[in-house]
């Protein structure tokens, strides 16, 4: 059932998309810049990212917070690290990873209120 | 006794809408405050690490308080049978909910996350009574709620009985979970009492019925019904009773603190040195609180006299407010006994606190939303009777 | 357990995740104490001891402190936050002076997580008490009950945060006793900077181990609690007050 309304629901972005695109003004809500800058592969496979990676990183956010259990697989400082842009080291911004997706799709984030949007570590041949 | 007949107000007059206008703007404001802390910050605020609680909870503990008070009437017409108040009863309720409204909606406004209404909604943590309130609050909508309906509706009267005790047991514990709010706490050496939740219990009845008789003279006097001097007089005298109870509390809460030695400090604080807040304790709370109402309902009764008592009561029961709960934080924790004690996070010394514009907004548009919704009420629903004159009502039913 | 049995502990168990864990993946931080796979238990009760006759007029612990959980102020300190704080005491009868860092107690039975409406404020099972921000709406009632003053409210915007110590406006927050170091098996960072530039006042460690520093001198030596009368059994305790 789940499954069907999605598929719905994409059609009707989908034909949303093709009307947009028959229109001859530019695109009034930018496409998301998905560029991942680092690692090879996420650590799930990217359909399932899309869907449930928020699902993934609360079930994180209580084992960290409450019990302490830091596995990073699933951390949000995991994610920023290979998410982050090249050039301004945050998943935030107009190309951000994170931000370009969530404004497209109109989903507010929370996280960045209080966690940092920059990646820790230095990106092997950064300029 | 005839049976009481009830009617919406006209709501149609210029000067209606006037209220209304006028109100709006009260709570526009309120909401423009609101936006401000949440997007600026509480730092726009005059409350700080030391104030944590500051000017909108005054408002917003008024006005909860003053809700399950102005229950009361009702509770005296139901509960305990007395006919003289019955034609009250439904605007008694009303009040009821309209005033919790506004209070809570002050106290929502006023949180760090208040887009987190719904974690607040979700996770509880039950050992906290600020949990408990949670339930409270919003039963007390649903218990008011089934009150009246009882009330409204011919075919429940039969029920209004059962439903009236129902929330009248509400309410106390409600109130009594607003004064632990205070009362449980462990380290705040003016509040740490079981005292807490009976004087937030008896402030209740007097400032809801203070509010519910002049919210009663202006509905009565602006749609033109005539408004008794039984029905007014014996209001006056039951205000009268629950200021002396009030000042009874309050007096018994301090003659306990004076005599035990660890809290003399506190009573000097409060009832000398304090700077503001004793001048608040005696003025405002004490005087024009307490004293002055007292004189006015029993040495000159007059209606002008019951509206300026009811008004002193309000205006007193603020004061008593912003000294329990702002005096309560100013005065300093008691952890090193014996020492002088400094710091860079103001250890040791009376905090300072000045209400900001933001702040007082919000608490007055608050007010103002639980006026506003009362005057829509009056107007889509028939709560008030068409008269409430001498004749009409039953003195020897009381 | 002693450190060095608790590092080599720590390597085995980071090796074993790295083994369970994608071989293409490097993502396994070196040597924790406990592995990032074992909760924290309530075998371990963390606490401080500190020593005020070695503690000066410095406010190396302050500092450290705040560098580290990127604590950084407005310039306002009614509303800024302060995570530890030093404390001067004078005897109102004869003057004498003492000072002393003064920060959430980590009480057994902290008064913070009792009134939280929504759980937000808890202890963690080793007795840490923290403060979940993902919880926490902002009300400010623990800041009113704790007996310490060690609670601050976040009154504006928060940039800068440090990627372990997520900081964020309308949220209340106070000393974590440096969780995330102690997670990798580390000491706070106040406790660091004490040993290292500042009076050699304060130690930190387990209370229920009983090979450790701590619990031997609490064993041997007297100690006290602030407000001991209110029994909430704090995790710092305080030596010649």
């Amino acid at each position: 059932m789940k499954q069907r309304i999605a598929g719905m629901l994409v059609l009707v972005l989908l034909a949303a998309g093709f009307a947009d695109a028959g229109d001859k003004r530019p695109a009034r809500v930018a496409l998301p810049a998905i560029k991942i800058e680092k690692g090879e592969k996420c650590v799930a496979p990217v359909d399932e990212m899309r869907r449930d990676h928020m699902k993934m990183l609360l079930h994180q956010r209580d084992r960290t917070m409450r019990q302490g259990l830091r596995e990073p697989l699933f951390s949000l400082k995991n994610c920023v690290e290979c998410h982050a842009g090249r050039e301004t080291g945050s998943v935030l911004g107009k190309d951000g990873f994170c931000s370009s997706c969530h404004s497209y799709a109109s989903v507010k984030m929370d996280c960045f209120e209080c966690h940092t949007p920059l990646r820790q570590k230095k990106v092997a041949g950064k300029p | 006794m005839a049976s009481v007949q009830y009617r919406e107000i006209d709501g149609r007059s210029g000067g209606f809408y006037a209220l209304l206008g006028g109100l709006g703007v009260l709570i526009a404001a309120g909401l423009g405050a609101a936006w401000s802390m949440e997007h600026h910050g509480h730092a726009v605020t005059g409350m700080s690490n030391r104030i944590v609680w500051g000017m909108p909870h005054v408002f917003a503990l008024f006005l909860i308080v003053a809700a399950s008070g102005a229950l009361n009437v009702a509770s005296i017409a139901s509960v305990f049978g007395r006919d003289l108040y019955k034609p009250l009863a439904r605007l008694s309720g009303l009040l009821a909910i309209t005033l919790l409204a506004g209070g809570l909606a002050v106290l929502v406004l006023d949180l760090g996350r208040p887009d987190r209404l719904i974690v607040a909604m979700t996770y509880y943590n039950f050992k906290s009574i600020f949990a408990w309130n949670v339930f409270l609050y919003t039963g007390f909508f649903a218990v008011a709620a089934l009150y009246l309906w009882t009330l409204f509706e011919r075919r429940m009267n039969g029920y209004s009985k059962r439903a009236g005790l129902l929330a009248f047991l509400w309410r106390l514990v409600l109130t009594t979970g607003t004064g632990s709010i205070f009362g449980l706490l462990v380290a705040r050496e003016p509040w740490n009492s079981a005292l807490l939740a009976p004087l937030f219990i008896v402030m209740s009845f007097s400032f809801g019925l203070a509010v519910f008789v002049l919210v009663l003279m202006a509905a009565c006097r602006w749609s033109g019904r005539a408004l008794g001097d039984v029905v007014l007089n014996r209001l006056g005298k039951l205000l009268g009773v629950f200021v002396a109870v009030v000042l009874y509390f309050v007096a018994v809460q301090h003659l306990t603190n004076l005599y035990i030695a660890r809290q003399h400090e506190v009573e000097r604080f409060f009832l000398w040195d304090g700077g503001i807040y004793p001048a608040l304790f005696w003025f405002g709370q004490i005087l024009i609180g307490g004293i002055l109402p007292l004189v006015l309902l029993f040495k000159l009764p007059s209606r002008r006299a019951i509206a300026a008592a009811a008004a002193g009561v309000i205006l007193g029961g603020f004061a008593q407010l912003y000294v329990i709960i702002i005096g309560g934080q100013a005065y300093p924790q008691l952890m090193f006994p014996d020492k002088h004690v400094a710091s860079s996070f103001f250890d040791g010394v009376v905090a300072a606190y000045s209400p900001s514009l933001p702040e007082v907004a919000l608490g007055a548009g608050g007010v103002a939303l639980a006026l506003a919704l009362t005057a829509v009420a009056l107007k889509v629903l028939p709560f008030l009777p068409r008269s409430l004159a001498d004749g009409d009502v039953d003195p020897a039913a009381a | 357990m002693n450190p060095e049995r608790r590092q080599v502990l720590g390597w085995g168990a980071a090796a074993a995740a790295g083994a369970v864990l994608a071989p293409g993946l490097s993502l396994i931080e070196l040597a924790r104490a406990r592995s990032p796979e074992e909760a924290a238990s309530a075998l371990q009760r963390w606490g401080l001891l500190i020593d005020i006759s070695k503690c000066g007029e410095c406010n190396d612990c302050v500092t450290a402190c705040h560098e580290e959980n990127g604590v950084t102020g407005h310039g306002r300190p009614e509303t800024d936050a302060q995570w530890i704080r030093k404390v001067n005491l004078r005897d109102k009868r004869t003057g004498h002076a003492q000072t002393l860092p003064m920060m959430c107690q980590h009480c057994e039975d902290p008064p913070c997580v009792d009134v939280c409406p929504t759980g937000a404020s808890f202890k963690r099972e080793d007795g840490i008490v923290l403060v979940d921000k993902h919880t926490c709406i902002g009300c400010r009632y623990c800041v009113m009950a704790c007996p310490y003053g060690a609670r601050s409210f976040i009154h504006e915007a928060v940039s800068g945060q440090k990627a372990d110590v997520p900081r964020g406006k309308g949220t209340v927050e106070s000393c974590t006793l440096c969780v995330h170091r102690v997670d990798r098996g580390e000491t706070p960072a106040c406790v660091e900077a004490c040993n290292r530039d500042g009076g050699k006042a304060m130690v930190f460690g387990d209370l229920n181990d009983s090979s450790a520093e701590i619990h031997r001198r609490l064993r041997s030596e007297p100690s006290s609690q602030v407000r001991a009368d209110l029994a909430l059994n704090t995790g710092v305790r305080y030596q010649g007050l």
